[in-house]
């Protein structure tokens, strides 16, 4: 008897609606927020995860509203990240229903945000979003660095030296995400999840190139991760909620079903 | 109709409990309140809470609604939530040590940053996710609710009551604690029921037409 490992699916959304690239090219339309967020909750999701890519600042309601609407009949944890840079924009969407914020770039422009906002808000709610990629050469030991703009800029910052500094600033949970492996179906980057999993005393949410099941309980197993994302095998129906709960159960992992 | 008042003193956000409350009773008139005689008039009472124990209790204080939730706690259904749990109990040592509304006698505690599982592996703080709730007393609250169901939790702190008969439910992370406890008309949970889906509604459910008798 013990804690559940948790499944997030997590929907990516563009101007209000769901949307999956392969490495942030390639963008396929997957369908409208609410109505996937009804099918996950029924499904036996853990959480939900919606993360904002509009890019343009008009277009921010539009999230507010599906948080909005999704809290007002899903009762599980709702997290929202992208473009949380104010702790007025954490507070909207607080407001608007939501449990938890993912910080991603602004903690990393300026570090004290994080800290404002676990005084605030409370550790609970505050997310670190990490963007990782592997820097180090085969034959080194593995290094990786903190990557911001979707993966395209390093910033020179080690990925577990800022995981334990995001900690040390009120963070309450890590998502970590492996720039390798977003959207490659290939499996999370086992040996830096569960570097990051080890060096810091919060969950770790493993996030990045889910492709079947078995990638689900390695994330757990390999990664020590406390919770796993994915997007597209939820999405399209190649699995659903329940069958990967059973199948990471018959792998010994603890789960809620 | 009868009413439900959600006591609203400013720490976060009560949409959740709101629309919770509202999903699983839609009979009941739900209020979300921050004056005296609105929460004194309603049938039954909420006491939810997110953050810092000393931000709460101050907030309660100066407000004069630690004087409102004392007295209803002398006769009306009333639900304790996660910080309004830990409000409950005499003391807690967030903070560095802070007085609370002692309605049940008890402390609220750190997890020791040294827990490990069985595993050997260290214990993540906060407790967060789903875990399993173990009813140690028969409560109308539990009423439909299967023994060991799973809720959710994040939380850091928990209630160490100074009797068990005051137990309602435990939970283990990774020893057992007091997820639960029960005292007359006062009920009050760790976890989140306007989180944990169908348990969670069913429990709010239980509580919207608890008359106060155990």
């Amino acid at each position: 008897m013990s804690l559940a490992k948790r499944i997030i699916p997590c929907l990516d959304v563009d101007n209000g609606r769901v949307v999956k690239g392969v490495k942030f090219v390639d963008i396929r339309d997957a369908g409208d927020p609410v109505e996937i967020a009804r099918r996950y909750d029924r499904e036996g999701a853990d959480e939900i995860t919606f993360l904002d890519i509009t890019a343009t600042h008009d277009n921010r309601d539009t999230i507010v509203h599906v948080v909005e609407q999704v809290a007002s009949e899903v009762f599980i944890p709702l997290t929202v990240g992208g473009g949380i840079r104010t702790l007025d924009d954490i507070r909207r969407m607080l407001n608007a229903g939501a449990d938890k914020v993912g910080i991603n770039s602004a903690a990393v422009f300026n570090p004290d945000f994080v800290r404002e906002a676990a005084e605030r808000f409370g550790s609970q709610c505050i997310v670190v979003a990490i963007d990782a990629k592997k820097v180090s050469q085969n034959g080194e030991y593995d290094r990786w660095e903190i990557f911001t703009h979707g993966g395209r800029k390093t910033t020179g910052i080690d990925a577990i030296a800022w995981a334990k500094k995001m900690v040390d600033f009120g963070a309450g949970e890590i998502l970590l995400t492996s720039m390798d492996r977003d959207g490659t179906r290939e499996g999370f980057d086992l040996p830096l999840t569960r570097a990051i999993s080890e060096a810091v005393t919060v969950p770790v949410i493993a996030s990045g190139g889910v492709g079947c099941l078995d990638h689900l309980a390695d994330g757990v197993i390999q990664g020590k991760a406390d919770a796993v994302l994915a997007a597209s095998i939820f999405h399209f129906a190649e699995f659903t909620i329940n069958q990967a709960k059973q199948h990471m159960a018959s792998r010994g992992i603890e789960v809620r079903l | 109709m009868s009413s439900v008042a959600v006591i609203d003193y400013g720490m976060g956000n009560l949409h959740s409990i709101v629309k919770a409350l509202q999903h699983a009773a839609p009979e009941v008139d739900v209020i979300c309140v921050s004056d005296a005689a609105s929460i004194l008039q309603a049938d039954r009472v909420v006491f939810p809470g997110v953050g810092a124990i000393r931000d709460c209790m101050q907030a309660l204080t100066e407000s004069g609604l630690s004087r409102v939730i004392r007295q209803v706690a002398l006769n009306k259904p009333l639900l304790g939530i996660c910080l309004g749990m830990q409000a409950l109990l005499t003391d807690s040592e967030e903070n560095g040590g802070i007085k609370c509304l002692d309605i049940f006698p008890g402390h609220v505690k750190h997890f020791s940053d040294s827990l490990k599982n069985q595993e050997g592996e260290t214990l993540k703080i906060p407790h967060m996710g789903w875990n399993q709730v173990h009813q140690t007393q028969k409560h109308p609250l539990w009423d439909n609710i299967q023994q060991d169901s799973r809720f959710y939790f994040v939380h850091s702190y928990y209630a160490q009551p100074d009797t068990s008969a005051l137990i309602a439910a435990t939970t283990q992370y990774p020893e057992a604690f007091a997820c639960a406890l029960a005292q007359d008309n006062v009920f009050a949970v760790q976890f989140h029921p306007e989180k944990s889906q169908a348990v969670g509604l069913q429990l709010l459910n239980n509580f919207l037409h608890w008359d106060g008798e155990v």
